[in-house]
């Protein structure tokens, strides 16, 4: 006898709130394949608003760094501000950097 | 135009509330699925539906109360009205059943309603085109949501299709009555407020058809049974239905939150 699966799978949500913005992760949900996904993407996360577009993607499919290169890949980027282009003065009418 | 109160017919009047009527009871029974629903993500899906339902409703009934100009305000038409000034088709008013029945249902009303409100964005009420073209995009997206249900428990287990099989039983009967021409339909057309819903039934069967379809399901025979909810004589459940939904306004008369 075969096991029957019985939780859908994990999926990762992203909702870019307005044109022109990026698409930020909000959170997961569960859901049987990616149409289903999208369509309780929209119910869960953008029922006040949040969102003008939706993406999703299998939690699984998801590659992430290890928290134990944490020290390597990151911390060394501490000490070099002058990577940071903040010498630069934006004019007001540039929203969004 | 706009139709200002002297203008608004008794039948007028009624063929709104039937709009209203069906969009309340649909609500009241899917929101008895909060907390209940198979799935977190579903109970949330179901729950939106029924909370556009709801705002569907409040709309026309505020615009009845203001047509009819009787000092009735739209919470009045919602709870304190008696069973049989209810003009819903019995349909909506069925008991909720398993998930297989509601997602029927709701790909039976919402395929409905995209189609009511599809054409009612052409009344010559300015207000109830107004309705419409806010309310078909919900609609859409009910229908969207419940067609999918349908194919994946269609397509879905052994447990499933027979489940979906015995919802098409149960409801399929009930579908008669939501294309009955009446007095108020013919008015409506004659008026420009609406359609008469018999018109709306060739578009109905050819996309619930597509559905059932590609869900592997097929309805059962006509039958010569016709519920009459639409004229105010409910099922059973009605009663039942109506205590609930109107307790808190009944034992707090204008309580406000």
């Amino acid at each position: 006898m075969t096991e029957q699966k019985t939780e859908w799978p994990l999926w990762e949500v992203f909702v870019r709130s307005k044109a022109g913005l990026d698409h930020k992760h909000c959170g997961s949900l569960h859901a049987v394949d990616g149409k289903m996904a999208v369509q309780m993407a929209r119910d869960v996360y953008t029922r006040r608003m949040e969102g003008v577009s939706i993406w999703v993607v299998r939690s699984d499919q998801i590659v992430a760094s290890d928290p134990a290169d944490k020290g390597m890949l990151f911390d060394p980027m501490e000490d070099k501000v002058y990577r940071h282009p903040t010498f630069f003065k934006l004019p007001d009418s540039v929203d969004h950097m | 135009m706009n139709l200002s109160p002297s203008k608004a017919s008794q039948p007028a009047l009624r063929y709104l509330l039937r709009v209203a009527d069906t969009c309340l009871i649909h609500a009241q029974r899917l929101a008895e699925w909060c907390g209940h629903a198979p799935v977190l993500e579903e109970d949330i899906a179901l729950t939106n539906i029924a909370l556009d339902q709801i705002g569907q409703a409040r709309a026309v009934f505020a615009h009845v109360a203001a047509l009819e100009g009787a000092g009735r305000s739209e919470d009045d038409l919602a709870f304190l009205r008696i069973e049989r000034e209810y003009l819903n088709p019995t349909l909506v008013e069925l008991p909720r059943g398993d998930f297989a029945v509601t997602s029927l249902r709701n790909l039976f009303v919402a395929t409905f309603q995209t189609l009511l409100w599809s054409a009612l964005r052409d009344s010559k009420d300015s207000e109830v085109a107004a309705i419409a073209g806010k309310s078909i995009k919900e609609a859409l997206y009910h229908q969207r949501h419940a067609a999918d249900w349908c194919v994946r428990l269609g397509q879905g287990t052994e447990e499933s299709q027979r489940r979906m099989s015995a919802a098409l039983e149960l409801l399929w009967p009930y579908v008669p009555e939501l294309f009955e021409s009446s007095a108020e339909d013919l008015e409506a057309v004659h008026t420009g407020l609406g359609p008469d819903w018999s018109s709306l039934e060739g578009e109905w069967r050819q996309e619930v058809q597509r559905v059932l379809d590609e869900a592997g399901l097929a309805p059962p025979a006509p039958s010569r049974f016709r519920s009459s909810g639409r004229l105010g004589r409910h099922s059973e459940h009605m009663g039942f239905l109506l205590a609930e939904l109107q307790y808190l306004q009944r034992a707090v008369p204008e309580g406000r939150w």
